[in-house]
């Protein structure tokens, strides 16, 4: 059981990094990030039922940070739309060399 | 059970990174987090299955849906998978990645078998105080602080957005 659901959390973690990679919306590629935190703890909680309760609460923590990850990701996505816009990441060249 | 819960995580999954609609990806998102919960749920940690629908699947995602409507996303969307390079590129750092953490996993496995035999028993642990004592007991007495610093985190991230997302005339 503890071994399935790991080889899950590692499968559902290279989906959400090839849509990092391959998307070109910003919101998309951004909740690509926020599976990868998923498979991340999914493989927390599956540890926990062996090394103690902690990984529990690591996964506790993990969800608040997302969260307040997700609201200055989504404010920093809006205010580039006010600008460009578009959330298109391949149009928003302002820091490109 | 288990089997149902993981091909509902991982359609999901790929439904977020190839659904052309950001409100599809999102809606496929949301299918992806709740089969996670049911996983928690057969993994003994039913608290955390609680909080993952109720946090990330209800407001989490709502959030993504308000900014998806706010900027008007929701339809007149192009196609945005990149071809050629960048998906040879993706799957060549997938790929690697993936096959690291396998054969991690295949090696660390009589590790783990070892590791389950060890002193650090849960499920009684979970038996006598319940699934939600069991997880308030450290955190309010060893990581006090470190529960302390997410609310100053809280804070400090409302405090970014509003700045962030405020109109500048």
């Amino acid at each position: 059981m503890v071994t399935e659901a790991l080889f899950l959390s590692v499968m559902i973690f290279i989906i959400g990094t090839l849509g990092v990679i391959i998307r070109r919306n910003a919101i998309i590629m951004f909740l690509c990030v926020e599976l990868q935190l998923n498979a991340v703890n999914l493989a927390f909680v599956a540890l926990s039922r062996h090394a103690g309760i902690e990984g529990q609460l690591f996964v506790f923590f993990v969800m608040t940070v997302a969260a307040a990850e997700a609201a200055v990701g989504l404010a920093i996505i809006i205010s580039i739309f006010r600008h460009y816009e578009t959330v298109i990441t391949d149009n928003i060249s302002f820091l490109r060399w | 059970m288990f089997f149902v819960f993981a091909s509902m995580a991982i359609g999901g999954a790929l439904g977020v990174v190839l659904a052309p609609s950001p409100v599809a990806s999102l809606l496929f998102m949301v299918v992806s987090l709740g089969s996670t919960a049911g996983i928690y749920v057969l993994l003994e940690a039913h608290f955390l299955a609680a909080i993952q629908i109720i946090v990330y699947a209800g407001a989490i995602m709502v959030l993504f849906l308000f900014v998806i409507m706010l900027l008007n996303l929701g339809h007149d969307y192009k196609k945005d998978i990149r071809g050629g390079l960048a998906v040879l590129l993706g799957f060549i750092v997938t790929g690697s990645i993936g096959g690291l953490l396998a054969k991690q996993l295949m090696v660390g496995n009589d590790a783990l078998i070892e590791f389950s035999g060890s002193s650090i028993n849960v499920d009684a642990e979970i038996a006598e105080k319940g699934i939600i004592g069991v997880i308030a007991e450290p955190l309010f007495n060893e990581y006090l602080v470190a529960f302390e610093f997410t609310g100053v985190l809280l804070f400090v991230a409302i405090v970014g957005a509003l700045v962030l997302a405020k109109k500048v005339d």
